[in-house]
C-alpha cells in the first residue's frame, strides 16, 4: 500500500532533506523534491531514485515567494500524503542587527515561507481528510539567546505556528509534527565547532523524521534525547541571571 | 590550516581545506586558489592528496546520477566512496570492474591513482572501464573528456595524480555478477619460483594475488599462499554452500584499533609468528574450492577499522614496485632477499601478475608487482632506497599512490610519460598552479 504514497520534501538540497528522502524513498514512497536550486535538487533526485528505484520529481519553489505557493501545489503531479518542510537558514546574526534586508529575509525563510506553506497544505489536507505535516524548527527557538535570536525568533514563530496548527487539526485525526534536530552536521554548520555527544548526522535526522511521522506518536521531537534536559534547563534559568549569560 | 597526512600517516604537512558542497562550486574555487590538488577520502598513503597550500576534498560529491541495469552503465560523482557504491550495486547484481585493496577510496581517487586490483592481468586498471569523465580545469572551465573528446586530457587524467584538474563525475561500466560471492582457491608456494609459477598458472582466473612471507629467508625464500577467484555462479553457490543467499548481506560489525600501538609491538618475531601461524592455515584449506563473501575477499583489512594504527604514532611506508616480466624473476629475488634479511616486519605484501599499462603516469606495466608496509624508522629509509635501485636497474618503477619518499631520479626513471604529461600540464595551465606535495617532491 506504500507504494502509493507520496511525500514532498521542501528544501531538496539540504542535508537533512537529502536524508530524509531517502528514508521514505527506501521506504517505498514516491518522493517530490522542492528546492529553489532545481539543478541541485536534480542530484540528490537522482542518487535517490537509482538507489531505491523510487519515482523521484524536483519542483522548484523559492519560499519567499508566498504568492507562488497556490500555483506551487496545484502543480504537483498530485496531492502528497505527507509533507516535511526542512528549510531553514541559519545566516549572519551580527550582520542582521544592521542590516534590515538581511534581518527580514531570516524572519521570512525560517517563519513566513514554512509557516504560509504548511497553512496551505493544512487546508488541502482537511479538504481531503488525510496528511501529515513535519515541520523542523530549532531548541534555538526554545529560547532567545544573543548569538542567534533572529534565526532563533523565526524558529519560535514557527513553532508556535505549528503548535496551533496541531491543536486546530487534531480532532480532524490530522498530525502535525515539530522537529527540533539540536546541533546538525550538515553544510549549514560547516565549520562551526560542535560538541559531538549534542551533535546529529543528517541520516539521523532523517531516520527520526520518518520514524516519528510514520510510526510514532510523539508530536514534537528532540532528534537527540540528551536535548529535552538540556534545553529543559536552559528554559528553567530565571531571566535576571540568563540575560547576563554570554549564549 | 589544518594538518593533512596520507593513510600511511607519514609525512604530515599543513594545509588549508576546502569542501564544495557540489560539482558546480568546484571551478570557483580552482579558478582562485594556487597550489591545489584534490583529496577524496585520503587513504594515499604517502604525499599525493595533500595540496601544497589548499586541498579540495571532494567527498560532498558523492551522488549516483544515473545508472542503466541492461548495460550496467553507472555516472557517478567523483567524491562517491567505492564502499557506497558496492552497498548500492551488488544487491542489485553488479560489481565494479576494478577494485582496489580498500573500498574506503572515492571514485575520483580510483581514476587519479588509475587503481588495479586482483583482475589487472586480464582486466587492466580502473581507468581502462572509464568512458568518460568531466574535469574542472585550472582556468576555472569544465571539460568532457574521453577517448573520443579532449582524449590527451582524458589519458593523462587517468593515473594523474589529480594533477591535470579535479574530476567532478564519470561514467564507467559495472559488470553483471550471479551472487555477491566468491569461488576461491588457495595454491601453496614453498618459494618464489612457485610462487610466479602458480600466478602465471592462474592467470586464467578473474583475480588472481600472492601473500607473501617476506620474513621467510633461504630456500622458503618468497613462499606464498596464492589466492585465485572468480565471482560465484548460482549453480556454483548451491553446490558448495546449499540454500545461502545470493546476496549475503555484509558483515557490519568492525574490530577496530583503538590506539595507536607502540614501536616495539611490531617485531620480527611477533610478525615470523603471525606470518607462521596465517601460512599454515591457509595451506590448510589449499586444493578445495570453497565460497567467500566478496566483501573479505576483496578488502579483509577493511574489516579493521584504523588499521594503519598498529604501526604506532610516526606512521609507515608502503612500498610498491613493478618490474617487467623479463627481469621478474632475479629482481624479485633481490628485493626479498634484503628486506628478509633486514628483518623489517611487514605484515602485509603482495605479489602479484600485472598486465600492459598504459597513461603518463599510469603505475601498471606487464610485469610483477610487490608491495609491502614498513613501518617509518631511520633506518628503513636507506633500505628503501636500496630497494629502489634494484627496481630502476629491472626498468621497473613505484606507485605514486603509495609513495612517500622516492627521489626524483627514481621517479623519472621509471616513468617514459612524464615529459608529456609536463607539456599537457603547461599546456592547460597546470603547472604550479595543481600542486600537491608529492608533485613538488618529484618535479611533475
Amino acid at each position: 500500500m506504500n507504494a502509493s504514497r507520496t511525500l514532498l520534501l521542501i528544501g531538496g538540497t539540504s542535508d537533512i532533506g537529502r536524508a530524509t528522502a531517502l528514508c521514505y524513498a527506501q521506504a517505498g514512497w514516491r518522493v517530490q523534491l522542492a528546492a529553489r536550486r532545481e539543478e541541485e535538487a536534480r542530484r540528490n533526485a537522482d542518487d535517490i531514485a537509482v538507489r531505491t528505484g523510487s519515482e523521484v520529481t524536483v519542483h522548484r519553489l523559492d519560499v519567499l515567494e508566498t504568492g507562488q505557493f497556490e500555483s506551487f501545489i496545484e502543480g504537483l503531479p498530485q496531492l502528497p500524503d505527507t509533507v516535511v518542510c526542512v528549510v531553514g537558514e541559519l545566516g549572519d546574526q551580527q550582520r542582521g542587527q544592521t542590516d534590515l534586508a538581511h534581518a527580514t529575509q531570516l524572519l521570512r525563510t525560517n517563519f513566513e515561507g514554512p509557516a504560509l506553506l504548511l497553512g496551505s497544505f493544512a487546508e488541502r489536507f482537511l479538504e481531503r481528510g488525510s496528511g501529515t505535516l513535519v515541520g523542523v524548527s530549532s531548541v534555538a527557538g526554545d529560547r532567545g539567546r544573543g548569538s542567534n535570536y533572529l534565526y532563533g525568533a523565526a524558529k519560535a514563530g514557527f513553532t508556535a505556528f505549528l503548535s496551533g496548527l496541531r491543536n486546530r487539526l487534531a480532532p480532524a485525526g490530522l498530525r502535525v509534527i515539530t522537529v527540533k534536530p539540536g546541533f546538525v552536521r550538515t553544510q549549514m554548520t560547516a565549520g562551526l565547532k560542535l560538541p559531538p555527544v549534542l551533535t546529529a548526522q543528517a541520516e539521523e535526522v532523517g531516520r527520526a523524521i520518518f520514524a516519528a511521522a510514520e510510526t510514532g506518536k510523539s508530536d514534537v521531537i528532540y532528534v537527540r534525547p540528551v536535548w529535552r534536559p538540556v534545553m529543559m534547563i536552559i528554559g528553567s534559568i530565571p531571566e535576571r541571571i540568563f540575560k547576563r549569560l554570554r549564549l | 590550516m589544518t594538518e593533512l597526512s596520507g593513510w600511511g600517516r607519514y609525512p604530515r604537512h599543513p594545509s588549508d581545506v576546502l569542501s564544495p558542497s557540489s560539482p558546480s562550486a568546484v571551478p570557483p574555487f580552482i579558478a582562485s586558489h594556487t597550489g591545489l590538488v584534490s583529496r577524496g577520502n585520503g587513504r594515499a598513503y604517502g604525499d599525493a592528496a595533500i595540496g601544497e597550500q589548499v586541498t579540495l576534498v571532494t567527498r560532498r560529491l558523492d551522488r549516483i546520477r544515473a545508472f542503466d541495469p541492461a548495460t550496467g552503465r553507472i555516472r557517478v560523482e567523483a567524491g562517491l566512496l567505492l564502499a557506497d557504491l558496492l552497498d548500492v550495486m551488488v544487491p542489485k547484481g553488479f560489481f565494479p570492474p576494478v577494485v582496489p585493496g580498500t573500498k574506503f577510496v572515492t571514485i575520483g581517487g580510483m581514476i587519479a591513482s588509475d587503481v588495479h586490483g586482483k583482475n589487472h592481468h586480464r582486466d587492466g586498471g580502473f581507468g581502462d572501464h572509464v568512458e568518460s569523465l568531466t574535469l574542472a580545469l585550472p582556468d576555472g572551465g569544465v571539460a568532457a573528456c574521453s577517448l573520443t573528446e579532449n582524449g590527451d586530457l582524458f589519458r593523462a587524467t587517468i593515473g594523474g595524480m589529480g594533477l591535470t584538474g579535479t574530476i567532478l563525475e564519470a561514467t564507467l561500466r559495472l559488470r553483471p555478477i550471479e551472487t555477491g560471492w566468491m569461488r576461491q582457491q588457495t595454491i601453496v608456494a614453498s618459494d618464489l619460483d612457485a610462487a610466479l609459477e602458480a600466478l602465471r598458472a592462474t592467470a586464467d582466473s578473474t583475480y588472481s594475488v600472492a601473500w607473501i612471507d617476506c620474513l621467510a629467508k633461504g630456500p622458503s625464500l618468497g613462499r606464498s599462499l596464492i589466492y585465485a577467484a572468480e565471482h560465484a555462479t548460482h549453480r556454483e553457490v548451491d553446490a558448495l554452500r546449499p540454500g545461502a543467499k545470493a546476496f549475503p548481506p555484509s558483515r557490519s560489525g568492525r574490530l577496530s584499533v583503538p590506539l595507536d600501538l607502540p614501536p616495539f609491538a611490531l617485531n620480527r618475531r611477533s610478525v615470523a609468528a603471525f606470518n607462521e601461524m596465517y601460512f599454515r592455515a591457509g595451506a590448510l584449506k589449499a586444493g578445495y574450492p570453497f565460497l567467500v563473501h566478496w566483501n573479505p575477499y576483496f578488502f579483509p583489512l577493511d574489516g579493521i577499522g584504523d588499521w594503519n594504527r598498529i604501526y604506532g604514532r610516526r606512521g609507515f611506508l608502503q612500498y610498491q614496485c613493478v618490474v617487467p616480466t623479463a627481469h621478474a624473476g632475479p629482481a624479485l629475488r633481490s628485493l626479498l632477499d634484503r628486506i628478509s634479511h633486514r628483518g623489517f616486519a611487514s605484515f602485509l605484501a603482495v605479489l602479484k601478475q600485472m598486465g600492459p599499462g598504459h597513461g603518463d603516469l599510469s603505475f601498471p606495466m606487464e610485469g610483477f608487482t610487490l608491495a609491502l608496509d614498513l613501518p617509518v624508522s631511520e633506518s628503513v629509509f636507506p633500505l628503501l632506497d636500496e630497494l629502489d635501485r634494484i627496481v630502476v636497474e629491472a626498468g621497473g618503477r613505484l606507485y605514486l599512490a603509495k609513495d612517500a619518499r622516492q627521489s626524483p631520479a627514481t621517479f623519472e626513471a621509471g616513468y617514459s610519460g612524464l615529459p608529456r604529461f609536463r607539456d599537457l600540464r603547461r599546456a592547460i595551465g597546470a603547472t604550479g598552479r595543481i600542486s600537491s606535495r608529492l608533485s613538488a617532491r618529484l618535479g611533475i
